[in-house]
């Protein structure tokens, strides 16, 4: 039974410590006679740190429906909620230490932030397609604005400008595909609508539907072939954002996505504890086949990139692929695995893009020729990067090694044999380009000898990033087993 | 006006904001399509709402689809300006300084 209005707000409470710091935010704002002062920073820090507590909290409280059914509380949420606060609170250290922010008003950068945040909570809890919309587009429409925060950047502002057109055209599909759905169940609510379509046959329309609410989550996930805004985007926006939705909303699209298609286009077989699809769809191939093309045009795109973040836009649409490998058989060991690897990739990539802003804090450059000698030149940094980039390839001992056992594990398992060649295959071309930089760092002659220093904060950071990179790559039973709990909970 | 020409109405609508998105170069015109496919998803809302599901959810979410349209046609046109500002025009294919 779903819990009233006023009975839901006591659990509720991560989600009102990110509005109540996006409103004393506001408060700075218009207050603050600094617009440069770290103040809002150590807020925003102060605030999702707290919204992080309340949410481990929720961990042992059973699932609930909250506010009359829009809003799950279940293991599902409560692990997206915890990932994005904890990618939030890294982009917020990433964000203090970039100086392309440097002159730009902080508050409303963290008012937007939070505001993200906020959409993501939301949207990886929502049980009801008019909540699932309002939560998209919260994600949505502070992030446009956030790729185009670098003052003067011509850019920033083209970035803007494509992230806005794609993610327009893309939602806009999107509620078409729900206006079907709703034609065909007469409800708005995910478990109705399943349980509604279960009972009749797949149709036309419900096909239709499926692809066109696909188009708006393949485009937050950066899926092939609704990935063409990403690279232009990841390349233009400030690094810290770069960093920020290439693990954040990236994330809540994969949670909007299980979460979906589980309640609407499966059903729970108590039995087996498997989810049995509905008829007359292969959903297995269609999503075999995506999953195939989206890491392999990734990879294969990356390799020729002489720009950084460019090179780690495709690198991340590749790992997207990675991780609808466990999307594809549509069972809960696959959704341990993408649980377990969103974890580790979290670790890696931002500590990947960490590495970046501190770079281009010094040489202002992001091409990969200026990063020529970096192992003489900052040692520490130079170190760090290569632990990123070896665990996003995934080689052993490094945690993206483990991540990528658990995916390819389940594919096995099923006996899609061909898509786990597929994936071993981008795996080896992955490495081409991630030990090019490497190569770079480490092997040629530094144009420029002079050293870049590294400040006892920054390190500190890295240090954070990389300590988990390395641990979960030979313990990595506690995370296992966390996404195991919170895999059981969904069915809602 | 029965359900059947209400739904070929929003289709068309739909097929013409797609079509304008699709084929405009012009970034506020590509905006108007985005409209208009919006629009055709509130027109099957309130469509189905009506003949379909007898609970008023259908017509509460078209006024949620007309409010966000609001929203995202507002920060649209802010970065259309900031893009007019700095290149002096908002067409779409001039925009080109990133690709690879």
């Amino acid at each position: 039974m779903p819990l009233g209005n006023l009975a839901s707000l006591s659990h509720f409470l991560p989600e009102l410590a990110v509005t109540a710091t996006i409103l004393l935010l506001v408060v700075a704002h218009v207050v603050g006679g600094n617009r440069q002062s770290a103040v809002p920073a150590i807020l925003s820090l102060a605030g999702v740190g707290a919204a992080l507590l309340l949410t481990a909290l929720q961990a042992s409280v059973p699932a609930k429906s909250l506010f009359e059914g829009m809003v799950a509380l279940d293991g599902f949420a409560v692990f997206f909620k915890a990932l994005t606060a904890l990618a939030t609170i890294v982009v917020v250290f990433l964000s203090m230490e970039s100086e392309e922010l440097a002159g730009r008003s902080q508050a409303e950068y963290y008012i937007f932030l939070l505001s993200v945040l906020l959409g993501m909570f939301l949207l990886s809890a929502s049980t009801d397609i008019v909540m699932l919309y309002l939560s998209l587009e919260l994600v949505s429409i502070p992030s446009y604005l956030l790729a185009g925060y670098l003052k003067g950047g011509g850019r920033s502002t083209e970035a803007a400008t494509k992230y806005v057109v794609f993610g327009a055209t893309a939602s806009g599909v999107m509620i078409y595909g729900f206006s079907l759905l709703y034609g065909m169940t007469g409800s708005t609510h995910l478990g109705e609508i399943g349980r509604a379509l279960a009972q009749g046959e797949a149709t036309t329309p419900m096909f239709l539907a499926a692809v066109m609410v696909a188009v708006g989550f393949g485009y937050k996930i950066a899926a092939v072939p609704f990935h063409m805004w990403s690279p232009d985007v990841y390349e233009g926006a400030p690094t810290p954002i770069t960093a920020f939705l290439s693990v954040g909303p990236k994330a809540a699209g994969f949670a909007v996505l299980v979460r979906f298609f589980y309640t609407v286009f499966a059903t729970p077989d108590a039995a087996s504890g498997a989810w049995v699809l509905s008829p007359g769809v292969d959903w297995t191939a269609l999503f075999a086949v995506l999953s195939a093309v989206t890491m392999s045009v990734g990879n294969l795109i990356a390799v020729k990139q002489d720009n950084v973040k460019r090179l780690l836009a495709y690198s991340s649409i590749a790992h997207a692929g990675y991780m609808l490998m466990g999307f594809v058989l549509l069972s809960p060991a696959g959704i341990k695995a993408i649980l377990f690897y969103l974890v580790v990739y979290l670790f890696m990539n931002l500590g990947a893009f960490y590495v970046v802003i501190l770079v281009a804090n010094r040489t202002r450059s992001e091409e990969i020729a200026d990063y020529s000698g970096l192992g003489s030149r900052a040692p520490f940094a130079a170190v760090s990067l290569a632990i990123f980039l070896f665990a996003l390839t995934g080689i052993p001992p490094f945690s993206g090694f483990i991540g990528k056992v658990y995916l390819f594990a389940e594919v096995i398992n099923k006996g899609v044999y061909w898509l786990a060649v597929v994936a071993a295959l981008n795996s080896v071309v992955s490495l081409y380009y991630y030990a090019r930089i490497i190569k770079v760092m480490f092997l040629e002659d530094p144009k420029d000898k002079s050293e870049i220093a590294v400040p006892a904060f920054p390190r500190a950071v890295l240090c954070l990033l990389a300590i988990p990179t390395l641990v979960l790559g030979v313990y990595w039973e506690p995370v296992i087993r966390m996404a195991e709990n919170s895999v059981k909970m969904i069915a809602f | 006006m029965s359900l059947e020409k209400l739904l070929v109405i929003s289709a068309a609508l739909f097929c013409c904001g797609l079509y304008a998105i699709l084929t405009r170069r012009n970034a506020v015109a590509v905006l108007m399509g985005v409209e208009l496919v919006l629009n055709a998803a509130s027109i099957n809302f309130v469509a189905f709402s009506h003949y379909v599901s007898r609970v008023i959810g259908g017509q509460i979410f078209a006024i949620f689809v007309i409010v966000l349209a609001a929203a995202e046609a507002a920060v649209a046109l802010a970065i259309f300006l900031r893009l007019y500002a700095t290149t002096g025009t908002v067409e779409v294919d001039t925009a080109d300084h990133l690709k690879g």
